[in-house]
């Protein structure tokens, strides 16, 4: 079945204090060649049929209204993978 | 609401004829912890605690709300992100937005459904040190002119517990300087600042002023013997005695 994959990440401007935390933890493993890392989410929509251009702007409209929020978040990606 | 006496007595400690008949209606989502609390902080200001339950879809004749602290969703999304559609917030936001503004208290968990909901500017995300904090903490009132702070005296030092790990306050520049501009910043955090929150931000108001959210807990300083040992102990009593004067006051 095909899937909307939404992906969201937090606002450039915005300090991410997760992925300063696993930017820090990095190089304790020996990765040493990251400067930085920014932490978001994937979310994935599961469909039961085809992905209709209604169904992708209803995909869309969940991103921006649920899935992210506005003031610390952007929508990214918003795809169809199909299974 | 039932309470289990589990401290003793709830006996309000201004009761006044006049604020018992007052209704402070007390919202419980799944995942809510501070529900009884709030209820009880509201019985010891004097009012009658309403119980809401987050699919309800009236607020009956509450004259105001208070949305307590917990998890609801267990924070799943983000913060208050899934709550913030329960079929009672679309109530109480037409409510504190309606003509009449219905007067609003979000605190914790409630404050971020707030901010979620639009009716509060900015939002929060963890705290800067990324771990889940859990002390007694000095605000300063800012603001003695809401509905939930005008039993307070302005610049009052007052110390109440403070319980989160999502507790960083941020909003774009241009929201702060509206915000400090119309006197919207209602309490900072004082000594030191336990989150990174912006420009040291507390708690914060509408423009109105009948919805204030913070992320300290005023409920759980509102009996002597069991609040924070610093003070009184009971200094977060005052939200709730303002709103009751707030409503006495408009029966007049």
């Amino acid at each position: 079945m095909p899937r909307i994959v939404v992906d969201v990440m937090p606002k450039p401007e915005i300090l991410d204090p997760q992925g300063k935390a696993i930017v820090g933890a990095l190089p304790r493993l020996g990765f040493t060649a990251f400067s930085s890392v920014r932490q978001g989410k994937r979310f994935e929509l599961t469909v039961d049929g085809e992905v209709t251009e209604e169904i992708l702007a209803q995909a869309r409209n969940a991103a921006e209204t649920l899935l992210s929020n506005p003031v610390i978040e952007d929508v990214v990606n918003v795809e169809v993978v199909e299974a | 609401m039932t309470e289990l006496p589990l401290i003793g007595e709830a006996v309000a400690v201004a009761a006044h004829p006049q604020l018992a008949g007052a209704r402070i209606g007390v919202v419980t989502f799944p995942g809510t912890l501070d529900d009884r609390d709030a209820a009880r902080a509201v019985r010891l200001a004097g009012a009658t605690p309403v119980a809401l339950w987050h699919a309800d879809t009236s607020l009956g004749d509450v004259d105001a709300v208070v949305i307590p602290g917990g998890f609801s969703y267990g924070d799943y999304l983000r913060a208050g992100a899934i709550s913030r559609f329960a079929p009672l917030m679309a109530k109480v936001i037409d409510a504190a937005n309606s003509d009449a503004k219905l007067p609003v208290l979000g605190i914790c968990n409630g404050f971020q459904i707030l901010t979620e909901s639009h009716l509060l500017p900015g939002s929060m995300i963890k705290n800067d040190h990324l771990k889940f904090l859990c002390r007694d903490q000095v605000l300063r009132v800012e603001n003695n002119t809401t509905d939930w702070t005008r039993d307070y005296a302005l610049g009052q030092e007052i110390t109440v517990p403070l319980k989160n790990q999502d507790g960083q306050y941020i909003a774009d520049e241009k929201t702060l300087d509206a915000l400090e501009a119309e006197g919207r910043v209602v309490f900072r955090y004082v000594g030191w600042n336990p989150n990174g929150s912006r420009r040291d931000i507390a708690g914060i108001s509408n423009a109105a002023g009948n919805v204030v959210g913070l992320m300290p807990h005023p409920e759980h300083a509102v009996e002597a013997g069991f609040g924070p040992e610093e003070g009184s102990g009971t200094e977060g009593l005052g939200f709730f005695t303002s709103v009751l004067n707030k409503i006495v006051g408009d029966n007049k």
